[in-house]
């Protein structure tokens, strides 16, 4: 297994080089250097100096992929894209535009991410799965139907409605909860009931349908019948053995958005200002600042990998029949 | 203690649930009033928890981050409601007095210039600008003024400094200034403002100032070229700027300095009320250049050291900024002296009290306007701007259009502050454009004709919800140079009615118009219909509806107007190379003089040919002779003629419509005191008091927990849950 991982990290190098230089090309087909610049030194008093200087000290100053006034392999090394890219592959990510440390940045920005992120997974996992299998478990009966009217119902709403109505409702009008904040330690409780309980309500809906139909599906199966023929209680059968056989499916969509928690959730981050890597991301685009940018793309992309590897280990996990070679 | 009796009614109700889930359901039940009652506060929403009732902190809240909080880099005002905090440069703004007037901060007195003539003779005041080579101002410092408490003072027994020769190993356990155990402080000295100035020149700095600072202070320009030269030789190494002179900027004793500036430039002493002329002792640069800070975000631009009221005592920009009040501060009173009308709003009656009130300011990173609103409403922050959403809400108009509280909040002892911001928008020409450009009688009349038909009384009504006032000329309302009422209205565009100010008629913009050679909205010539294109950066469903208001507007002289969508990187290229026809911009005043609106038409500093802030282009011989003059000159009569004579030249040429004066309107709750609205000063925090007392009283009132919902949710799921329970049971009896 060892050796597999191993393999799969090695195809992964060539794929960041890609993500990478796809990034770059599409934010520099966007911006210059010129742009960036002006963004940064505020909207007076920039002169063609200013913008000169600014190019310089933050590394810009060079040509973006070719440099044809450097000889041999400086003519790679010598620009833009060399530079800010190549430290990125030991995690080195540099400095933001605004001098900030970006490595510094996403280690104090994590905690608050999966602070969010983890517990809305967890619980909206078991939360999504126990409602499913509610719903098999009564298949045919009203309360399926009026089980799968309530996720399409519960889809179908905005997940910006969501958390308008309920930090209108249990912050503004019931007083409950804090509408927004974050804090560390136990104090930071009381910030997180709200954003997560929304995230799960929000998830309910989509989930809990899709995991219905993984199990309605392994439900029809000759050892389901097995099962029940020596005798066994609906809910063993569901639990034990739907559940077990039903990981496959749900593994292949959950573990590999699991890394993926760390980069935090972009319109609940805002609303609730929590501190994290959603709201750094979306600020940098904002803020034309490349660094940044390409720093959150190649960790997510990272991440990704991570998650599609994890998800294959799992399966030889789930299922003693998958091998991993 | 309630939750708890609630959830024992929630599971004796549901006894009939099975174990797994009543142990369930009493989790989450628990799990929810630990989280509630974590804090030990009264109020379940409370989003400060840990903090003392009744604590004497003033809390806030801020939409977007700094950038910078190095006084040479930042700009933005929300970088400046920080640095104007921790910062002293040698003026400031009275709070009170207006029209603004400078007064000392660490200053002995406002310095008055030396003029010399190219040969170093003294001129006398009067002097003609012509004849002056140089100003000298002297700036004498009060003794006695004294640093925050920092580690970059600390000194071990021996006198030297603890922390200013450390290793990336010593650093490795500091991730805050809090950090370091021991701290120091020094006497504020004159050469740290002429640090700060050489601070200017610092290639690495990238100071937005530095090019303009660079036309006026002697040297300036010669210190930046030999900075750079040294940085590209050694790109890593830390620029001594104590190594390098700079004739403009020099040290006469301890306490004085003196900065010279070429020529004549009146406008300088407003700087020197900026955070870009605040001192800064080089042993905060030695301290922060070590290795190992930077990568912790451990720099001058984020963790500020000044003398002023505050100090940054918490610096998380993703979250939260504390200041806390300066235990070294060197005093200052309230001051006495304001009008009646400050009397009468209660903003004397510290008068000669020691400054500052607040212990402390808590200011929250608060992206959204909803929660903003909401916590305001909370009382939670204590003052809040108004955004759109929520503008019905807190304000109305009277019969006689004055703004005025609603009920709702009248009754939560809101108080609404209303200002006229130092600030402009308008819709530029650009005068390089064959159709609407050039300063011929026709091109005057088309652009007149225009500035007649797009009716901004309108649009402030529509889209503003009344913040703002149509625009007379370039200079808003607050400046030397604006004259107020009938006597100051743009002749070319309103007209006098009864004593009222009135838009001229549709009639007498289509008259314009065909005089112009556009009759009826078609060139005399060819028949053609005007098409103009207006370039523009908005976007969404809000802009839609303010560009079908433009077309609208052109529609009524049978002028089309094509909108050309895009965005800030291209608009701002169409406007430097001149590729646009009609945009909007705005100007906020950096100082409150003329100069620093009429210089945005100042041919010189076209923004095609030069680069400068003259969007427009606008380029009139006779206006630039006048500028020349006005700018050197000071307030008083003869300044006002001058002024009077270049708004007929600019209202005539319309080079820009002239859109509106933005209005600011904020609220503040009961128990915040000392707030009068004061555009040019970046330090009134100081100024402010709250009475902690009423705050807290007034939040336990407003945030009682209303527990009813829970008890109906938890009841709403046991009738869902129940019958699934049973049918859950039969079946398995069934099964079984």
């Amino acid at each position: 297994m060892l050796a597999y991982i191993l393999r799969r990290l090695l195809y992964a190098i060539p794929i960041l080089i890609g993500v990478n230089l796809l990034t770059f090309a599409l934010f520099f087909v966007v911006n210059t250097p010129d742009d960036m610049a002006r963004l940064q030194l505020g909207a007076k008093h920039v002169t063609p100096d200013a913008i000169a200087r600014w190019k310089v000290e933050h590394g810009y100053d060079k040509p973006l992929l070719l440099n044809t006034r450097a000889n041999g392999s400086a003519q790679f090394t010598d620009t833009i894209f060399f530079k800010h890219s190549a430290a990125m592959f030991v995690f080195e990510f540099g400095k933001g535009d605004d001098g900030r440390n970006i490595g510094n940045e996403i280690r104090t920005r994590m905690g608050p991410s999966l602070a969010i992120a983890l517990p809305v997974f967890v619980i909206g996992l078991l939360v999504n799965i126990t409602f499913a299998l509610l719903m098999v478990f009564f298949r045919s009966t009203y309360l399926d139907l009026w089980g799968v009217v309530l996720c399409v119902v519960l889809m179908s709403i905005s997940g910006l409605f969501y958390i308008i109505a309920g930090q209108y409702f249990i912050s503004k009008l019931w007083n409950l909860l804090p509408i927004s904040g974050f804090a560390g330690g136990i104090d930071g409780l009381r910030f997180i009931v709200l954003p997560v309980l929304i995230g799960v309500v929000a998830g309910i809906g989509s989930g809990a349908r899709w995991y219905r139909t993984i199990f309605l599906e392994e439900i029809g199966k000759d050892y389901v019948r097995t099962a029940r023929a020596k005798g066994l209680s609906e809910v063993r059968v569901l639990f034990r053995h739907v559940l077990k056989n039903g990981m496959i499916p749900i593994l292949t969509g959950a573990v590999v958005v699991l890394p993926l928690l760390f980069m935090g959730s972009l319109i609940t981050e805002s609303f609730f200002g929590i501190p994290g890597l959603g709201s750094y991301t979306i600020d940098a685009i904002q803020a034309q600042d490349f660094a940044v940018v390409r720093a959150m793309v190649f960790l997510g992309s990272f991440l990704y990998i991570v998650g599609l590897i994890l998800t294959d280990i799992s399966y030889s996990w789930a299922d003693p029949r998958v091998r991993l070679q | 203690m309630i939750i708890t009796a609630d959830v024992g009614a929630v599971l004796g109700y549901t006894g009939g649930m099975t174990r797994i889930g009543a142990t369930l359901l009493k989790t989450v039940l628990l799990g929810i009033s630990l989280s509630l009652m974590a804090g030990c506060s009264d109020s379940w929403n409370d989003p400060y928890p840990g903090s003392a009732a009744q604590a004497n902190v003033l809390y806030s809240a801020f939409s977007e981050r700094p950038k910078h909080l190095d006084p040479a880099r930042s700009y933005s005002s929300n970088e400046v409601e920080f640095t104007g905090q921790i910062y002293e440069p040698p003026l400031q703004y009275h709070f009170l007095k207006r029209p603004y007037t400078l007064i000392p901060l660490t200053a002995e007195a406002v310095p008055q210039p030396r003029f010399l003539d190219s040969t170093g003779k003294l001129l006398p005041d009067t002097a003609p600008s012509a004849n002056i080579a140089e100003s000298v101002y002297e700036i004498r410092i009060r003794p006695g003024v004294r640093y925050q408490p920092h580690p970059a003072f600390a000194r071990d027994p021996s006198g030297s400094y603890r922390y200013h020769a450390m290793t990336a190993e010593d650093v490795a356990g500091k991730s805050q200034v809090s950090d370091f155990e021991h701290v120091g402080t020094r006497e504020l000295e004159a050469a740290d403002y002429v640090y700060q100035i050489k601070r200017l020149a610092n290639p690495k700095l990238s100071s937005p100032i530095f090019g303009l600072m660079a036309e006026h202070i002697v040297g300036l320009k010669d210190l930046g070229e030999s900075l750079e030269k040294v940085a590209k030789a050694q790109p890593d190494a830390e620029l001594k700027l104590n190594d390098f002179s700079l004739a403009g900027a020099e040290v006469v004793d301890r306490y004085t300095y003196r900065i010279r500036i070429k020529g004549k430039y009146p406008q300088f002493i407003y700087w020197l009320a900026m955070p870009f002329f605040a001192p800064v002792p080089w042993e905060a640069e030695v301290f922060y250049a070590q290795p190992g800070m930077a990568e912790k975000n451990l720099t001058l631009d984020w963790q500020p050291v000044g003398t002023g009221p505050y100090y940054l005592a918490e610096n998380d920009p993703n979250r939260r900024m504390v200041l806390k009040k300066n235990p070294n501060f060197h005093g200052e009173t309230y001051p006495v002296d304001g009008d009646a009308a400050d009397q009468q709003a209660g903003l004397l009656a510290d008068a000669g009290k020691s400054l500052p009130f607040v212990d402390a300011a808590v200011f929250s990173l608060e992206k959204e306007t909803i929660p903003y609103w909401s916590k305001f409403l909370q009382g939670y922050y204590d003052s809040s701007g108004i955004s759109s959403d929520s503008f019905d809400l807190a304000v109305q108009f009277s019969a006689g259009g004055d703004p005025q509280l609603t009920d709702s909040m009248r009754k939560q002892d809101i108080h609404l502050i209303t200002a006229v911001a130092a600030s402009i928008w308008y819709v530029g020409f650009n005068m390089l454009d064959p159709v609407v450009g050039g300063l011929g009688k026709d091109r005057q009349k088309l652009r007149q004709a225009l500035s007649i038909a797009f009716d901004y009384d309108e649009f402030i009504s529509i889209f503003l919800n009344g913040r703002g006032i149509p625009a007379q000329g370039p200079i808003p309302p607050g400046l030397f140079g604006y004259v107020d009422g009938v006597a100051g209205l743009n002749p070319y565009i309103y007209e006098n009615k009864d004593g009222q100010i009135q838009r001229r008629s549709l009639s007498t913009a289509r008259k314009l118009l065909a005089e112009a050679g556009y009759p009826n909205g078609r060139d005399a010539k060819t028949g053609a219909p005007l098409v103009l294109y207006f370039d523009t950066m908005a976007s969404g469903p809000d802009a839609k509806s303010r560009l079908d208001w433009m077309k609208k507007q052109l529609d009524k002289l049978n002028v089309q107007l094509v909108v050309r969508g895009t965005d800030y990187n291209r608009f701002q290229d169409k406007i430097r190379k001149g590729n646009a026809q009609l945009f909007e911009w705005g100007w906020n005043a950096d100082y409150p003089d003329p100069e620093n609106f009429f210089f945005l038409l100042y041919g010189p500093h076209k923004k095609v040919a030069t680069g400068g802030e003259n969007a427009a282009n606008y380029d009139n011989p006779e206006f630039n002779r006048l500028f020349e003059r006005m700018k050197d000159m000071d307030n008083g009569p003869k300044r006002q003629q001058v002024i009077d004579a270049m708004l007929e030249i600019v209202r005539r040429d319309a080079p820009w419509i002239y859109a509106y004066y933005p209005k600011s309107f904020g609220l503040r709750h009961g128990w915040v005191h000392n707030v009068k609205p004061n555009l040019m000063a970046n330090n009134t925090l100081k100024y402010r008091r709250v009475d902690p007392a009423l705050r807290d009283t007034r939040r336990a009132e407003w945030n009682h927990p209303v527990l009813w919902p829970i008890v109906l949710l938890v009841g709403a799921l046991v009738i869902l849950i129940a019958p699934a329970v049973v049918a859950w049971r039969r079946r398995e009896r069934k099964t079984a």
